[in-house]
């Protein structure tokens, strides 16, 4: 055992060929087994982690909101989602969520809620809606799961929207929330996203009105988003600098899940 | 007599042992999000000769029901394959190490006759310039090649709407992930044949990865005196 650690602590000019490969043996392996222990260590601290109120472990929600900011400095968000001829739209378009729409709706009665800064609130209806300019978009709807279907929505531009109901101010915060009208389902969006020329108060699917489950009255629809931020049936809707609430990220989800 | 033969650089090792639990984690967490969308399979018609995967698959693994924390993972992994990747490539081009990996002319005919050779069908091996032979350099430069498909793939599906050109050249947004799928079964059977392959070449080999040189048994030499006489 002493001869083992002389050759192992010995200088190389020092040993014959056969204690070198030893000596080298058994340092390379050394380091080898305290990178694997360590990698492995690593691991388990990353899954020790708790999820948190964040909805994800700390570290992983950093990383998610670092990405977001990696890739918004070369990525302007401005480029357009490829649109497509209206034959190409599925005729009966998946519906995948029901969170915030099961509660009976009370169509009678129903108006978006818009709280402006000043506290006061609009009440908007979507006969409002319809006197404003109609927008028609056929694109790839893109599901969190990983399946897309193109389909085919209409309403208000959301800029138009801002125009005619004088909510330039409001747009000055940093985010929109949206709720439907029994809190079941919210989301935040950051200003330059539902700000995009795409992204539409939508009350119409393939040409006729929406149906229950695809969010009648009145729902978003933000091409550069998944479809988890295209709220269905718009109850409120808010501005504010900080994250509005949003559902999918309270269940670890990435927030800004811009595409 | 043995002597010490230099074979992989430390470099080379190091991007080698950090990639494989990199890897694995990049497809555990892709098996994550996956299993959201399982869509894909093998087969013609309405007949399925394998499907992408059985429930029994995901029950084994645990995969069910993870795919935000899938893609949290996926997209914290995603750098170091990324920085890792990119400093091997460009180690190997700066180090002139890519001599040895990348095919040759006649490596693909070549590499058939290593193959029939591991097979036990030939008996000869083909002569072998550098460190690896020509199936090697085949395998060791697709695998490269798959690699950065996986990348550019992966970020065509991440943002089809901002890098919509590199969705569009990566065959559009379905094509694109299942180009993104298919490189990562690729990735499987490489991983398959290579451990086939290292515990087949034996210890000499394998410890190379680690200590990076190999000993080899050098002919029994005259004695320096002799010769000086």
């Amino acid at each position: 055992m002493a001869n083992f650690f002389t050759t192992i602590f010995a200088k190389n000019s020092k040993l014959s060929t056969d204690q070198l490969i030893l000596k080298k043996t058994v340092i390379s392996f050394f380091f080898f087994f305290l990178f694997a222990g360590a990698a492995f260590w690593g691991w388990k601290w990353l899954r020790h982690e708790s999820t948190s109120a964040k909805g994800t472990r700390p570290l992983l929600r950093n990383v998610l909101n670092t990405n977001e900011s990696i890739f918004k400095t070369f990525l302007s968000g401005k480029n357009l989602a490829k649109e497509y001829p209206l034959s190409k739209a599925v005729s009966n378009p998946r519906v995948n969520g029901y969170e915030g729409i099961r509660s009976p709706l009370d169509s009678a009665n129903w108006k978006m809620n818009v709280i402006l800064q000043s506290g006061d609130t609009l009440k908007i209806t979507v006969e409002d809606l319809q006197k404003l300019p109609k927008t028609d978009i056929v694109f790839d709807f893109k599901c969190i799961e990983g399946w897309s279907q193109v389909t085919h929505w209409a309403g208000v531009r959301f800029r138009d929207f801002v125009k005619a109901f004088g909510l330039t101010d409001e747009t000055a915060k940093k985010y929109v929330g949206l709720a439907t009208p029994d809190n079941g389902y919210y989301v935040g969006i950051d200003m330059p996203c539902i700000m995009h020329p795409q992204t539409i108060l939508c009350y119409e699917m393939n040409g006729k009105p929406l149906p229950l489950n695809q969010g009648y009255p009145l729902r978003l629809i933000i091409p550069v988003k998944y479809g988890i931020k295209h709220l269905k049936r718009i109850g409120t809707m808010y501005f504010d600098n900080k994250r509005p609430p949003d559902y999918w990220y309270e269940r670890g989800y990435d927030y800004f899940s811009g595409l | 007599m043995t002597e010490i033969v230099k074979k992989h650089p430390l470099a080379v090792r190091w991007f080698h042992w950090i990639n494989f639990p990199v890897l694995a984690i990049m497809i555990w967490s892709g098996l994550l999000i996956y299993w959201a969308n399982d869509v894909y399979r093998i087969g013609f018609g309405s007949t399925t000769l394998l499907k992408f995967f059985p429930k029994s698959f995901y029950q084994a693994l645990n995969l069910e029901r993870h795919l935000a924390e899938g893609m949290a993972y996926h997209f914290l992994f995603m750098w170091l394959f990324f920085l890792n990747g990119i400093a091997y490539v460009v180690y190997t081009i700066f180090s002139g190490e890519w001599r040895d990996l990348v095919p040759l002319k006649g490596s693909f005919k070549r590499s058939w006759q290593v193959l029939l050779h591991d097979l036990h069908i030939r008996k000869s091996a083909p002569p072998v310039k550098g460190k690896y032979n020509d199936a090697q350099r085949i395998a060791y430069t697709a695998i490269i090649i798959m690699g950065i498909g996986s990348l550019l793939t992966g970020l065509a599906i991440y943002k089809p709407v901002q890098l919509s050109w590199l969705c569009w050249l990566m065959g559009g947004y379905k094509f694109a992930r299942i180009l993104h799928f298919a490189f990562t079964i690729g990735y499987v059977l490489f991983f398959l044949i290579h451990i086939f392959q290292v515990i087949r070449a034996g210890w000499n080999n394998f410890r190379a990865m680690i200590t990076g040189f190999e000993v080899r048994k050098t002919k029994e030499e005259k004695p320096v005196e002799e010769i000086s006489k």
